[in-house]
């Protein structure tokens, strides 16, 4: 008999918000909006329907007790950080679009019993798939809910068997201008790589994905297969792998390399450790109108933190 | 110019000005804001009240390149709808982004350099939107045009507001900048200045 143990990541289906209470949050937003809109006509009103608008707050808070309300598919699919893809963020929607997966190889390499390039599926041979529902916090400060699928990094290390000296693994994502519009520029190094700790990676909150909402993951969620890390800010889960490198120091990193005075390699989420030039206090969850207080990693502490007791985090960024 | 533009000058400025309001209200009642309809109206108003200062910034050079009158005519008002994209921009960031977060505002006021600037081009502005009209304009007479220099250190604030909070790349605000140098350039008494350099050398010529 299966027994399956609920973890306190874990989201139950109760959790869910209603769909009539989705709507009428829905409503509230819409109505507000355009209360705002109609104070742009008139400056003078600005102030007037600001207050108008603030009444119908109560509806944002009580939605904002349902912690885990998924993100609409639109938003997840629309709103993206790729710049693979384009600066934009609507960018990777458009221009991913006849992104192409198949077939698809993965590189392994370095410290790994396991070596070789595998195509996608002989590497997701085995795995078990499952669906996770994580909260995403981008370091530019808005966070989503997303049901994804896929399984745990763990079950694909163990697979891949790193030798004993591996202490990192580092991701890299597809290099192909021809498909990637936003490589033809110089906006990072390319390719774009990524690295965990081993035993960050062996956490049983890290997770590889290869869908979501229930659909195989489209080219600007990062397809065919990404990282997904929870308690780290949206730039560590990186997306559409070609190689996995496992080392023995620490690998470089695409935002650390491009200003590491603002961009760790770690990347936890911490609303204590401020963005050089932003504050992480707060986030925007995706599709409500007032910002919610940011959780040391993202409110998944309970499963991360024994992994860094005694370092210190404003260091150690 | 075509007599019929110079003689409705105004409301066509007018007009024009309006048109990227009327644009954000569109996108606004027809839901396509995208997923994060704040974040979209703060850059938008940013930019346009970026613009805005510098379109104003071009009406002097204008006059004196087309030697017409009526870019002086519409000074003001581009002038005055800049102060309205920036207040936007500002009222957007204090009532939709931040929900009167006094505490989030007051840190960002005093931790984030890029909102320094940004606060104080829009203080700045305060002043010379109060002093636009005709009456305030004879009243302060010389002091006038010294207090409106201001827009200058305020369009410079704009810049740096921008290059400050921006994550990746220089591009944009690179353009912003390349616009204001040379309309400050075009501002430099270029004329008078390589005459002083050559005429001492005429002077000393004998001949």
């Amino acid at each position: 008999m299966l027994i399956k143990s609920r973890n306190t990541h874990d989201c139950l289906e109760s959790e869910v918000t209603d769909y009539s209470l989705y709507m009428q949050r829905r409503r509230f937003i819409e109505t507000s909006a355009k209360g705002f809109g109609l104070a742009m006509i008139a400056p003078s009103l600005l102030l007037s329907a600001c207050s108008e608008a603030s009444p119908g707050s109560d509806t944002t808070t009580s939605a904002g007790k349902q912690d885990q309300e998924l993100t609409p598919y639109e938003d997840v699919t629309t709103y993206n950080n790729f710049y693979e893809f384009g600066l934009g963020k609507s960018d990777p929607a458009k221009y991913a679009t006849k992104f192409n997966v198949k077939p698809w190889t993965v590189k392994v390499e370095g410290a790994v019993e396991n070596p070789g390039t595998y195509d996608l599926e002989d590497l997701l041979k085995g795995m078990q798939q499952e669906e996770r529902i994580y909260r995403l916090r981008c370091v530019e400060a808005w966070s989503m809910v997303i049901p994804w699928y896929g399984f745990a990094l763990a079950d694909l290390i163990k697979k891949l068997k790193p030798t004993s000296t591996a202490k990192y693994v580092q991701f890299e994502t597809l290099y192909d201008p021809k498909q990637m519009p936003g490589q033809r520029g110089r906006a990072l190094d390319w390719p774009y790589v990524e690295g965990l700790r081993l035993d960050e990676a062996m956490n049983p909150l890290a997770f590889m994905a290869t869908g979501l909402y229930g659909k195989d993951l489209l080219g600007q969620n990062g397809a065919p297969f990404r990282l997904v890390v929870p308690w780290k800010y949206g730039f560590k889960s990186i997306k559409s792998i070609v190689a996995i490198r496992f080392t023995e120091t620490e690998p470089p990193t695409s935002w650390n390399i491009t200003n590491s005075g603002e961009y760790g390699f770690y990347a936890n989420v911490n609303p204590k450790v401020n963005h050089p030039r932003w504050s992480q206090r707060k986030e925007r969850r995706i599709g409500e109108f007032r910002k919610r207080p940011t959780l040391l990693f993202n409110g998944y502490g309970d499963e991360v933190a024994s992994l860094y007791q005694g370092m210190d985090l404003k260091r150690y960024f | 110019m075509p007599a019929f533009f110079v003689k409705h000058i105004k409301p066509i400025c007018f007009t024009l000005c309006s048109l990227p309001l009327a644009y954000l209200a569109m996108l606004f009642f027809t839901d396509q804001l995208g997923a994060n309809p704040i974040e979209r109206i703060t850059r938008y108003s940013g930019t346009w009240a970026l613009r805005m200062t510098l379109i104003t910034l071009m009406a002097t050079p204008l006059q004196r390149a087309l030697g017409a009158v009526w870019p002086f005519r519409i000074r003001r008002m581009l002038g005055l709808f800049g102060f309205f994209y920036v207040t936007l921009h500002l009222a957007n960031y204090i009532v939709l982004d931040q929900f009167f977060d006094g505490y989030e505002i007051y840190f960002d006021l005093v931790e984030r350099p890029f909102i320094m600037a940004g606060m104080a081009a829009f203080l700045l502005l305060i002043p010379l939107a109060v002093t636009s009209t005709k009456k305030m304009m004879r009243r302060l007479g010389k002091r006038w045009k010294q207090l409106h220099r201001a827009v200058y250190l305020i369009a410079a604030l704009g810049v740096l507001h921008y290059f400050l909070l921006i994550k990746l790349g220089w591009f944009e605000p690179a353009i912003y900048l390349l616009v204001y140098l040379a309309l400050m350039l075009m501002r430099m008494p270029i004329r008078e200045t390589l005459s002083k350099i050559f005429k001492p050398r005429q002077v000393t010529d004998p001949r």
